[in-house]
């Protein structure tokens, strides 16, 4: 589809206390591309998915989503078509039980009560979650609640799924099963992490953000791979990629 | 350490509410309606009154019996929040002038009888809220008075009061266990190193607080928790509510245990 779906143009953003955290952004993201952004700890991911979906407004530049230019009034409209799944389940995950926080953004909509149900039903379906329905956040698993936090944005529909540290704090296991998850959404996805070798597995491109400015953008493959630009960054190869013999590992 | 302690009595309260029987089932409305109904009639007896409350037990016990609820827990939990009631009511032995004869030669202060009256009143109205949430669970009572008319503003609070207590608790515990990794002896657990460590979670909470709103913000929040539960009353919670006002009103205007001693005197004689 040729249709811009996410543009950043010349995107600035200062902070009340001055620190500049954008320094002139411009991408374009189109119709079902998935794409990583990594960068050191402070380099501005976070305030650039902040962005989009209106919880900061820009400075200066413009930030612009399908048609939609987003201001202070098209927020709800934005909000509608980005869906934002936050580092931390716990600050997503806000109703007393599952049930009710996957209800929470569809309802929110206005949708009628059987519509509802059915979008709760097919996003913990998807997320493998249906079983947890009932159960209250606080007794679930850390992987459970990182399951549940992605359905309660995907029953959303939202045609952009923007995840900040999908997989931070989960163990291999459940690691992998929202990576094998995110690979099998339809929606554009954008992923920002420290975890390369996730970036790798899930995203075709990759964005380098440097204080507050992009400094590559480019197929994964070819970026995850560049030793140099990585390091410059306080990054380093994805395991995948190190090829070192696992017995070496152990000897040292 | 009793902080955790306390958690984890939250905690099994918590995870009673899960229960299937008779009494979890009925509509929290009717749950909720018949246990404010038993507070305020508990509270209304007057405050020499101890013998004629006793049949107001059968309440509590009986729901516990029913919920398959164990009595033990809820016993030590009243005993635990004891103390309130406790000092609420222990100078009455000795500023209450008034004395009792109670049985041939021997007098007590009217105090005393105050004083016993209002432990029992607490004892039976804290079982009987203990038991509304281990029955009911906390979002159901939420349920139920949002529907008895209890304004969405205040439902919300209390919705967002239990489900981040939990996080709360389990914050505090985390920052409790790194300072006692790190203090020997009295160095590091006084009251100044407290201090800070409320601060810090003070300023934690409104952080996430803020966080949260932004989630909340981001799935269209606008003011109101939705709820899409219509779950329509039942003519068990109709009979529940009917057979328990009437024990309620036997209690209050029929001085039972006197009645039946009465009774067997008339027995007897």
């Amino acid at each position: 589809m040729s249709h811009h779906l996410l543009e950043f143009h010349d995107v600035r953003f200062r902070y009340p206390d001055g620190t500049e955290a954008l320094k002139g952004i411009t991408f374009l993201i189109t119709h079902g591309e998935s794409v990583g952004i990594v960068g050191a700890n402070g380099a501005g991911k976070s305030t650039m998915l902040l962005h989009m979906n209106g919880h900061l407004l820009p400075t200066s530049g413009t930030v612009t989503v399908g048609e939609v230019p987003l201001r202070k009034e098209t927020r709800p409209d934005i909000r509608r078509k980005v869906g934002v799944v936050f580092q931390n389940p716990d600050d997503q995950l806000f109703m007393p039980t599952v049930f009710d926080d996957v209800a929470f953004g569809p309802l929110n909509l206005g949708l009628p009560p059987d519509r509802v149900r059915e979008r709760v039903h097919e996003a913990l379906r998807q997320v493998g979650a249906l079983a947890l329905a009932d159960k209250p956040p606080h007794h679930l698993s850390g992987g459970e609640k990182s399951a549940v936090a992605i359905a309660t944005v995907i029953a959303m529909e939202p045609d952009i799924l923007v995840m900040d540290e999908p997989a931070a704090s989960l163990d291999p296991k459940a690691r992998r099963s929202v990576i094998r998850l995110l690979n099998g959404f339809r929606h554009s996805k954008i992923v920002a992490s420290h975890d390369l070798d996730l970036i790798l597995d899930v995203c075709a491109r990759c964005l380098v953000i440097r204080d507050g400015a992009i400094v590559a953008d480019g197929p994964a493959a070819e970026i995850l791979s560049d030793a140099t630009l990585l390091a410059e960054n306080n990054l380093e190869l994805p395991l995948t990629l190190q090829g070192r013999p696992a017995v070496e590992r152990t000897r040292r | 350490m009793s902080f955790e302690a306390a958690y984890t009595g939250i905690d099994r309260l918590d995870r009673l509410s899960y229960g299937n029987t008779v009494v979890h089932r009925l509509d929290p409305r009717a749950k909720v309606v018949a246990t404010m109904a038993f507070a305020v009639v508990v509270v209304s007896f007057p405050r020499y009154e101890v013998l004629s409350l006793l049949p107001c037990f059968l309440f509590p016990v009986l729901i516990a019996a029913l919920a398959d609820i164990p009595a033990g827990f809820i016993a030590r939990k009243v005993a635990a929040v004891s103390p309130f009631a406790v000092f609420v009511g222990m100078f009455n032995p000795l500023f209450d002038p008034a004395t009792v004869t109670i049985a041939p030669g021997v007098t007590v202060s009217a105090g005393w009888f105050s004083f016993a009256s209002i432990l029992v009143k607490f004892a039976l109205t804290i079982s009987a809220a203990l038991l509304l949430i281990a029955t009911t669970s906390f979002p159901g009572i939420c349920r139920g008075l949002r529907r008895l008319g209890v304004p969405s503003l205040f439902v919300s609070q209390l919705l967002f009061l239990y489900r981040y207590l939990f996080v709360l608790t389990e914050e505090a515990m985390r920052v409790a266990r790194a300072r006692d990794m790190r203090s020997f002896g009295k160095r590091g657990t006084g009251v100044r190193v407290f201090v800070r460590i409320v601060g810090t979670l003070f300023l934690r909470t409104v952080e996430r607080a803020e966080r949260i709103y932004g989630a909340m913000l981001a799935r269209g929040f606008r003011g109101e928790v939705p709820s899409m539960r219509r779950e329509a009353l039942r003519p068990s919670d109709a009979a529940f509510v009917l057979a328990a006002g009437s024990f309620f009103a036997l209690c209050r205007y029929v001085p039972v245990p006197q009645t039946i001693g009465r009774l067997l005197r008339g027995l007897a004689g």
